[in-house]
């Protein structure tokens, strides 16, 4: 993110310097310092047991589970975002405000909330409970619920990654191509998309980082049938609740790697594409 | 497009040409707030139209319903007798450069020219090297020969603005729209661009319209010019005509500088203050305002007839000398102009001011 002009770059006054020495230790303690550990403990037991911990087949399971839910909740929430802040940047009507609010409130609920949700709908107690038992459809304690609390926890990265951009782009090219003959596909695949194909791929990015990363609501969904309904930050703590730390660590270490290529991606964006995003436009 | 030059007789001849728009009645409100108000406006076949108004006037929702970008909630609008209202915005073929020219960032200015072709259904879709040929001669007719492969973010505001117009008159418009053309430009480029716009127009033969702020410009390039306030047509004439004959004081004042007295007309008979003159034919009776233009105004001796006025400044500006003078108790600020300057003005003379042409409407009880 591009901070504000500095006030000078010349010389760095006593307590600027003061605030960033104390800043830089603070992040040490608190981010690098967790991040090493992770690491440390995961190799604690040599390379050996930490592969093992990684090839065992509930882990490896976790990881497919965590794989499929971001790949079913990152692009349905990319098209829900695309859809949101279309109609809201480009669009006068009533009840604007009021969608938008709406698109903040995961960002606002705990986590854990957003699980109970669902729980409190499709539970064996829950409104559809019964009907749902009727038909044999699981939805909590299986993917499907998992699938739902991730997609309602992780819904406002790309919409509000989009929205302050697309605003800021306005409809204007999009009605010269309509008046230039386009149809409506047409303008929005040749003209809308390519505008916000960075700060897209931001957003999801962000997305699919939360949503692989999710613990709360997925936890009250989940049930925790090993091998079957853990994910992998879930699989983390099953296992350190177990005493298997190396295990906890080994698969905290792929969740730490997850998060690395992320911010190094993210930063690749911001580097390169930096205009084209919409971090970059809020004053 | 037939791009044939047309010479002045030939342009002159729209004056006789079947009617090609015709909007009838056309209202439009946002919310609560009114944007255009029961207007009715006609434009010849080729002819060159401006809309005129101050911001808020409603002139750019109007040049929006006629592009089909927004929808009038009551009116007609018909263009060689057809139903426009009834085409969706891509049906109706109109070339449209909006103010801040709407460029698609992400394409070359080729790319951008080409768009409203390449976009057209498989079967009418012209060959690749058809579209490369109309590209090109685009480009030559815009005198932006060579800069195709540009993104626009690499033009300046006048190249810009030629893209737009290019790209906008590829698709063959039937009519061209053209929202405060040159608004972001400087006046020098302005000024040359108008010039050019018009020629273009003479050339293309299209019915043209166009909206802007400014009166000069309006005044300069439009064969008709429509003036709106508040969402309410005004006054729609020729612009010598509208120049010459405002219909109310709010076109006088809006189409230049003026200056207004209070005075009565009774019979032929126009007094203001101390200077009694014949009232034009067909004046308002009873308490009137007098409005007159700045320069257009003869500078008599103290024993002459006209207003009674002090000189209170002299200032000498390029060709024009400004005077300013307390005339009944207001202070005005006079132009000269080579013959017209009188002999002797300084601050503290007195002397005599007879408006040329003064104008007079109704007073309105406030």
């Amino acid at each position: 993110m591009v901070a504000a002009r500095p006030i000078s770059s010349s010389r760095l006054p006593g307590l600027a310097f003061f605030l960033v020495v104390a800043s830089a230790a603070a992040m040490s303690v608190l981010v690098l310092m967790p991040l090493i550990v992770v690491f440390h403990d995961a190799f604690l037991k040599g390379l050996g047991k930490y592969l093992a911990s990684i090839r065992d087949p509930d882990a490896l399971s976790a990881v497919r589970l965590t794989l499929l839910v971001a790949a079913i909740a990152v692009p349905l929430n990319a098209l829900f975002g695309i859809a949101a802040a279309w109609c809201i940047a480009k669009f006068e009507f009533r009840g604007k405000g009021a969608l938008l609010t709406l698109i903040d409130l995961p960002f606002s609920m705990s986590p854990v909330v957003s699980g109970l949700v669902w729980v409190l709908l499709f539970g064996a107690q829950g409104w559809f409970g019964t009907w749902l038992l009727d038909h044999d459809i699981k939805i909590i304690f299986a993917t499907s619920g998992l699938v739902l609390a991730t997609i309602l926890v992780t819904f406002p990265f790309v919409a509000r990654e989009l929205i302050p951009l697309m605003q800021d782009q306005g409809a204007d090219e999009e009605a010269a191509a309509l008046t230039l003959g386009a149809s409506g596909f047409t303008t929005f695949w040749m003209i809308t998309l390519p505008n916000i194909r960075w700060a897209l791929l931001y957003g999801v990015l962000l997305c699919n980082a939360r949503a692989m990363g999710e613990f709360g609501a997925v936890s009250v969904v989940s049930g925790h049938i090993r091998g079957l309904t853990t994910t992998l930050p879930l699989h983390v703590e099953v296992l350190y609740n177990d005493y298997d730390f190396v295990g906890a660590f080994a698969a905290a270490s792929l969740l730490a790697s997850l998060g690395l290529i992320t911010l190094v991606l993210k930063t690749g964006l911001e580097w390169r594409h930096a205009g084209e995003l919409s971090a970059n436009r809020r004053r | 497009m037939n791009f044939q030059p047309t010479d002045g007789a030939e342009r002159q001849a729209g004056a006789e040409s079947p009617l090609s728009l015709e909007i009838s009645g056309v209202s439009k409100s946002f919310g609560r707030f009114p944007a255009l108000k029961n207007v009715s406006l006609q434009a010849r076949d080729k002819e060159f139209l401006a809309l005129l108004g101050p911001s808020g006037s409603g002139k750019t929702t109007l040049l929006r319903v006629l592009a089909g970008l927004e929808r009038p909630e009551a009116g007609e609008v018909r263009f060689a007798g057809e139903d426009f209202l009834a085409l969706p915005v891509r049906r109706r073929k109109v070339g449209m450069v909006f103010q801040h020219y709407a460029l698609f960032r992400h394409m070359t200015v080729a790319q951008n020219i080409a768009f409203g072709l390449t976009v057209r259904p498989r079967a009418e879709r012209p060959a690749k090297s058809a579209v490369a040929d109309r590209v090109a001669d685009l480009l030559s007719l815009v005198q932006l020969e060579g800069l195709g492969a540009r993104f626009p973010a690499q033009l300046s505001g006048g190249q810009r603005q030629r893209v737009a117009l290019a790209r906008a008159l590829a698709i063959e418009p039937k009519m061209l729209l053209l929202d405060e053309p040159f608004g972001a430009l400087d006046a020098q480029v302005r000024r040359e661009l108008r010039r050019w716009l018009r020629e273009l127009h003479d050339r293309a033969g299209v019915t043209t319209v166009f909206v802007t702020h400014d009166q000069e410009e309006a005044l300069d390039l439009a064969d008709r010019v429509a003036i709106l306030k508040d969402g309410e047509l005004r006054q729609f004439g020729a612009p010598n005509e509208v120049y010459e004959n405002p219909a109310d004081p709010f076109v006088y004042d809006f189409l230049g500088p003026a200056c207004r007295l209070p005075g009565t007309v009774e019979g032929v008979r126009l007094t203001v203050a101390d200077w009694e003159t014949k009232a034009s034919q067909g004046a308002p009776q009873g308490r009137v305002e007098v409005f007159f233009r700045p320069d257009q105004v003869i500078f008599a001796p103290q024993d002459g007839a006209g207003l009674a006025a002090e000189v209170r400044a002299v200032a000498a500006r390029g060709p024009d000398v400004r005077i300013e003078c307390l005339i009944e108790g207001r202070l005005f600020e006079l132009t000269a102009r080579g013959p017209g300057v009188p002999g002797g003005v300084a601050p503290g003379l007195s002397l005599r001011i007879r408006p040329m042409q003064p104008k007079v409407y109704a007073a309105k009880d406030a």
